[in-house]
């Protein structure tokens, strides 16, 4: 966990109170919605179809017990008993009232939670790997340079005005769990052949309605200067960025349209004014950063303890564990994720009595944290292995034992046309639909890792281009229409997905997937080839045969 | 169900109804004919030309405080007057999610 000080404190509650005053204008009508807007998407409140929408920021998918605790107080007390978990890592209230925001912000100020840095033309809640800390592979805990990234980011004038939304991720692992490639900026920590710590820094990848895969632009900056190296991109971004059209605003289309050589020329440049400076990290801000970050004092526990030798008897558990719970750095532990992906619920909803549980289980098995990833699952970071029959049993009680991890539905979608303004056709109940065609847990686990990625429109929240299967919600003549794309991926070999043919109703959604995973099942080599190897063995071209043969 | 947040030209081809939402709490409302605003859609001030229509959004518009992004909407007519939401992004925002929700109300 991360403590905040006294600075950030200090912020976050003269924040709350400067927006409390916004509010009161704006409801008395001394600010006009449209000198209100931009302060309210400052603040992560949007409108959506039916009411305001609240996304409050979880920093590099970190949440403390408290925390959680206070997200499920404002889920009961301001909204409708539930929060919708989001693929960058923040959390959704979806019907909060707009005279109200001011004191849920405030409640969740009191635990260090707030909303900047969520919606509007500024850099967005830094995003990381949601086992940072706990992975056994990792070059180190890459959620340290999220928050120095963040501090300066934050509340900087200028990156709060810039042409469109930036995002960047990060990670410290082989096996990319943070979609760095999908990102304005991905950066992956690893070291160079002198043994010293740095990232490789990727630029313009992004989704929406023109998807990129990052490139990379510098194989090693060292963390030192990863500050200026950032603010040289964002400056070139700033400088050149368009702001006369919102779908070309967007990094990735400088980039695209420069070329990332020219691209990099001019950051280079940029870099060379920038470097040595103020933003140069010294050891001691670094170590500054790094010691607010609180680690447990594992115990050390044997790898095969007693209690997993016996609860492996019972195949329910086994299935589970399987599926759910994955290595630890620390011998005898494991990381847990939970699964908000129950058969016929809808992705990513987790309500204020399921947040309860989860902070009540974190504090007794998992020293009080939580982890938010970006499939829309949470994780208990570090699980004693003696403890996971416990645990299983207390998470299937309320519903979060599902053992789908990874499988075909443990699906990513957005809210749609249920909630959202922008949305042409409906994600939710497609995803509820092959949720139950794909129930039998056991198909699923023959099946293997498949996900599935649902968007209700062009601007991809679901990530539908880098899912193994995506599916995007359009409209034809007043009518839900879905695009079907196969072989996306948003990992370390990160790749756009093929359009397999002409778009389908919204009641054939559902057989189109079972027609690609039948399709898939007798064509893989072997039971071990994954799903989205056999795509890339074999392109798209048998999958579309299967689909409209008799279409 | 193209967003009417990219509606561009005030043109409609058959009976409209101009809806928003509540300023203070988010809540779905339409402009009735006594020039104020309504939850309920049975209450809205039915339009039939593309002039009618541009004159109830102005009103509309120019009530700042109460209301948020009033557009134009279509709806039908029913044979018993009834007034029903002309697309489902409308029959949603008028009835409801077509999902439970996680937490019945």
């Amino acid at each position: 966990m991360y403590a905040y000080d006294e600075l950030d404190r200090t912020l976050l509650h003269e924040r709350v109170e400067e927006f409390r005053d916004q509010v009161k204008r704006r409801l008395s009508g001394e600010l006009t919605e449209d000198e209100f807007k931009i302060l309210r998407l400052q603040n992560g409140v949007y409108l959506q179809l039916h009411a305001y929408m609240f996304r409050v920021a979880i920093p590099y998918g970190t949440l403390s017990s408290k925390q959680l605790r206070a997200l499920a107080y404002v889920a009961r007390r301001y909204d409708r008993g539930y929060g919708h978990f989001t693929t960058r890592q923040n959390i959704q209230f979806n019907w909060i009232k707009l005279a109200e925001l001011p004191d849920a912000l405030a409640d969740l100020a009191e635990v260090g939670i707030h909303a900047m840095q969520t919606s509007g033309n500024n850099m967005r809640n830094v995003t990381s790997d949601q086992w940072a800390g706990v992975a056994p592979s990792e070059v180190e805990d890459p959620r340290i340079w999220s928050e120095l990234l963040r501090q300066h980011t934050t509340l900087h004038p200028e990156f709060s005005f810039l042409p469109r939304k930036f995002k960047i991720a990060i990670t410290a692992s082989d096996h990319d769990r943070a979609a760095i490639r999908i990102h304005d900026i991905g950066l992956r920590l690893h070291k160079n052949a002198d043994g010293e710590t740095g990232f490789e820094v990727l630029v313009g990848g992004g989704l929406g309605r023109t998807p990129f895969i990052g490139k990379t632009i510098k194989p090693f900056v060292h963390g030192r200067d990863i500050l200026s190296y950032v603010e040289a991109i964002l400056r070139v971004y700033n400088q050149y960025g368009r702001r006369d059209n919102i779908y070309k605003a967007r990094i990735k289309i400088l980039v695209h349209e420069l070329g990332i050589e020219k691209f990099g020329k001019e950051v280079e440049e940029e870099w060379q004014l920038l470097r040595d400076s103020a933003l140069t990290l010294d050891d001691a801000a670094i170590e500054e950063v790094r010691s607010r970050f609180s680690y447990p004092a594992y115990e050390k526990l044997p790898h095969m303890p007693d209690e997993l030798k016996q609860a492996a008897h019972d195949p329910l558990f086994e299935r589970w564990r399987k599926n759910s719970v994955f290595p630890h750095k620390a011998q005898g532990y494991s990381i847990v994720t939970l699964s908000l992906k129950p058969v016929g619920g809808p992705p990513g909803d987790a309500t204020a009595e399921q947040m309860d549980v989860i902070a009540d289980l974190a504090d007794r098995y998992s020293f009080g944290e939580i982890r938010v990833g970006h499939e829309q699952n949470l994780a208990l970071p570090h699980v004693a292995k003696r403890d996971l029959p416990a645990l299983w049993k207390a998470l299937d009680k309320v519903g979060l034992a599902t053992p789908n991890v990874n499988l075909v539905s443990d699906i990513i979608a957005c809210p749609g046309l249920d909630y959202c303004s922008l949305a042409n056709a409906r994600s939710i109940p497609i995803a509820q639909e092959l949720t139950r065609r794909f129930a039998n847990h056991d198909t699923a686990g023959l099946i293997g890792r498949l996900h599935i990625n649902i968007s209700g429109c062009i601007n991809a929240c679901g990530h539908h281009h880098v899912g193994h299967i995506g599916i995007l919600g359009v409209e034809k003549n007043g009518e839900e229409f879905y695009q079907i794309t196969i072989g996306g991926r948003a990992d370390e070999s990160a790749a756009l997905g093929t359009l397999i043919g002409p778009s389908v109703p919204y009641a054939e959604v559902a057989d189109v997937v079972e027609d690609i995973v039948e399709a898939y099942l007798a064509l893989r080599d072997s039971p071990d080839e994954l799903f989205i190897d056999t795509v890339k063995r074999l392109g798209v071209e048998p999958f579309r045969e299967r689909v409209y043969a008799t279409r | 169900m193209t967003s009417p947040l990219e509606q561009k030209k005030i043109r409609i081809t058959g009976p409209s109804v101009v809806t928003a939402n509540r300023t203070h709490d988010g809540v779905v409302i339409y402009r009735t004919p006594q020039h104020g605003w309504s939850s309920r859609l049975a209450d809205a001030a039915i339009v039939r030309t593309s002039d009618d229509a541009r004159a109830l959004l102005a009103e509309a518009v120019a009530d700042d405080v109460g209301a948020i992004g009033s557009y134009i909407a279509p709806v039908e007519i029913k044979d018993n007057g009834e007034i029903a939401p002309g697309n489902l992004r409308e029959h949603i925002r008028s009835e409801g999610l077509t999902i439970e929700l996680p937490v019945p109300a």
